[in-house]
């Protein structure tokens, strides 16, 4: 009898349990926010990135370390199964991934409604329309009082951002005017202002991979997200660091941007 | 008093006035009053008012070396009011530990009316500009958070922000904005051929009159309206041989812009020498000769400065050569080199 007591409390429980858990399931009250967090882990190939310190083989065979690596996301868009979007409010969404700065490669993004969420598309750079805003709405990591020095991320000359930055060393660069073998990569370019020129302002969207991130007042996914900095030596061009070692404003600056756009993925969802 | 843009005799008076408050200081009330014989001016107002206090902060910062690495050069060293805001002298200006830029420092001058700045046009916006003479290496060499962090350590600055800005915060956006008020306010519109135009002054010489017909003819399809340029880029037929810089080629990346650089403007042009984007002639005598007889043939030439038989160059007499140049002399402005609200206090 005691027993049959307590099997029976035990399935009411296990029934408000699953009542709990379906309510949770079903419950899109717009009205309910939580928080959604992008994690960005750079590495290389199938290897963590150690800046500075770690060498690594590129797609040309090339020998390479990584010294300094900056990106700005921008422009956070969360899509659910039904393919409706949850856009950040535009001032708040702007990013800066810096290896050398473990709390940037976080993105916590705040009062998210509640909702089943399938893909992310973001911005890798800055959107034309911000690289020409007025100065005094550039603030965070706009202000290029901010990113100052080896950081920076601005353009004084040919006003614009610099959307991916990425230096290191290799024996297959030329030596520099400092006496290093040294590699350098500064991509941006917005489409020009009075004129057109390289738009190198790049969207992705990741999906992931058919698992629901479900964002509610109390659950607060987190997406983990591996991006491998090899890519940017491979794909639609083979870069090689013997033949560009420096490239910044220029043509060839597209088929970086091009090869990097496709570093990122979704490793996993965590709930 | 104020500080407009009065024309004329009674205007230069104006502008040469000033008074005490019961304290000592200067005060002057500044606003931007478009001459009335320009066209509107392209820059953004509304997010950037030109008030006295602005402009008092914007004239501090612009005459401060702090701006630069070692405290040593401030804007006014390359620009100096008495060479309309251009490095009298300087073919290429040097800046911090004397090493010299690459092109020559073009006057800070009816800014309000310009949408791109640079020689080859690279910055679109004139809140943007000051960042670049700031981090130039050659320039002045500073780190804009370290030039913030100078200014909020230096007790003069905090009370001009507040002033101008309503709090003493001292960021990125308030110090371009300031010193963007300044130099808003370096108008030049007020030379003997503005008074000729304006019926206020006396005629131009005979010389001169001749001059401004040639000038019209030949040269005013580029050099054109009262601001004496069409903001365009041009490639002008310089001899490349030992300057191959691309000017707005570099910030369009477009082959037809190569060796392209903006048209200037004329107004003062007789205290703005060297001239040509890399200062290589010396006097006006020498550009009008190149005009002349010296430009060299090249792929993207402008069409403009062919004859009708397809060789480069302009047609110019000795005499008009000398009349144009006793007309450009007349659009010095003694009263934009001379007011004394510009220079330094």
């Amino acid at each position: 009898m005691k027993n049959i007591r307590i099997a029976g409390y035990l399935l009411l429980t296990a029934s408000l349990l699953v009542f709990t858990q379906c309510k949770k399931d079903d419950d899109n009250d717009p009205n309910e926010t939580g928080h959604f967090e992008m994690e960005f882990d750079n590495i290389v190939g199938g290897e963590e990135l150690n800046l500075g310190t770690g060498t690594y083989t590129n797609a040309a065979g090339e020998t390479f370390s990584v010294t300094l690596l900056n990106y700005y996301i921008s422009n956070i868009e969360l899509i659910r199964a039904d393919g409706s979007v949850y856009a950040m409010p535009q001032d708040s969404s702007y990013f800066l991934v810096k290896e050398s700065d473990d709390a940037s490669h976080a993105i916590e993004i705040e009062d998210v409604p509640a909702g089943d969420y399938t893909s992310v598309r973001f911005v890798v750079g800055v959107d034309s329309l911000r690289n020409t805003m007025d100065i005094g709405q550039r603030t965070g990591v706009l202000d290029p009082a901010n990113n100052t020095g080896d950081d920076n991320m601005y353009w004084t000359w040919n006003s614009g951002y610099i959307f991916f930055k990425m230096e290191g060393l290799s024996p297959q660069a030329p030596v520099d005017p400092g006496g290093l073998n040294k590699y350098r990569f500064h991509i941006g370019g917005f489409g020009g202002m009075s004129s057109p020129t390289i738009n190198n302002v790049k969207t992705v969207t990741l999906d992931f991979n058919g698992v629901k991130a479900l964002v509610r007042k109390d659950a607060h996914p987190h997406a983990h997200i591996f991006v491998d900095v090899a890519k940017v030596f491979e794909g639609e061009t083979t870069v090689k660091i013997a033949e560009n070692s420096t490239v910044m404003f220029s043509p060839f600056s597209v088929n970086i941007a091009n090869n990097y756009q496709h570093m990122f993925v979704v490793d996993h969802i965590h709930q | 008093m104020k500080f407009r843009l009065y024309l004329g005799v009674v205007g230069a008076l104006l502008l040469m006035a000033s008074c005490k408050d019961n304290g000592g200081s200067e005060v002057v009330d500044v606003q931007f009053v478009k001459p009335s014989h320009f066209p509107e001016p392209v820059y953004n107002f509304a997010e950037n008012e030109v008030t006295t206090e602005g402009f008092v902060l914007g004239r501090t910062l612009f005459y401060d070396g702090k701006l630069s690495r070692d405290n040593s050069i401030s804007c006014g060293s390359c620009h100096q009011q008495s060479a309309a805001f251009t490095h009298h002298g300087h073919d290429l200006s040097h800046g911090i530990d004397d090493q010299l830029g690459s092109r020559n420092a073009p006057p800070v001058m009816n800014l309000a009316w310009q949408s791109t700045f640079f020689w080859d046009g690279g910055v679109h916006d004139l809140d943007l500009f000051s960042l670049a003479p700031i981090e130039n290496p050659v320039e002045m060499d500073e780190k804009l958070d370290v030039v913030l962090e100078k200014l909020r350590n230096d007790p003069r600055y905090p009370p001009l922000f507040n002033a101008a800005f309503g709090t003493p915060e001292i960021s990125t956006g308030r110090l371009l904005k300031a010193l963007s008020q300044f130099m808003l306010m370096c108008v030049s519109a007020d030379s003997d051929y503005d008074r000729m135009l304006l019926g206020t002054g006396p005629d131009l010489s005979t010389e001169a009159m001749a001059g401004m017909e040639t000038f019209n003819q030949k040269c005013a399809s580029c050099h054109s309206g009262v601001l004496f340029t069409d903001y365009s880029f041009r490639n002008n037929g310089l001899n490349r041989a030992f300057n191959q810089d691309a000017g707005r080629e570099r910030i369009t990346l477009n082959p037809e812009d190569r060796f392209k650089f903006k048209v200037p403007s004329l107004r003062n042009v007789a205290r703005t020498g060297p001239y040509m984007h890399d200062g290589r002639y010396y006097n006006l005598e020498a550009v009008l000769n190149y005009y002349a007889s010296g430009m060299v043939d090249q792929e993207n030439l402008d069409p403009l400065l062919r004859k009708s038989d397809g060789t480069p160059g302009i047609d110019l007499s000795a005499n008009e050569k000398e009349n144009i140049i006793a007309f450009l002399k007349t659009l010095s402005d003694e009263q934009f080199i001379r007011n004394p609200e510009l220079a330094e206090q």
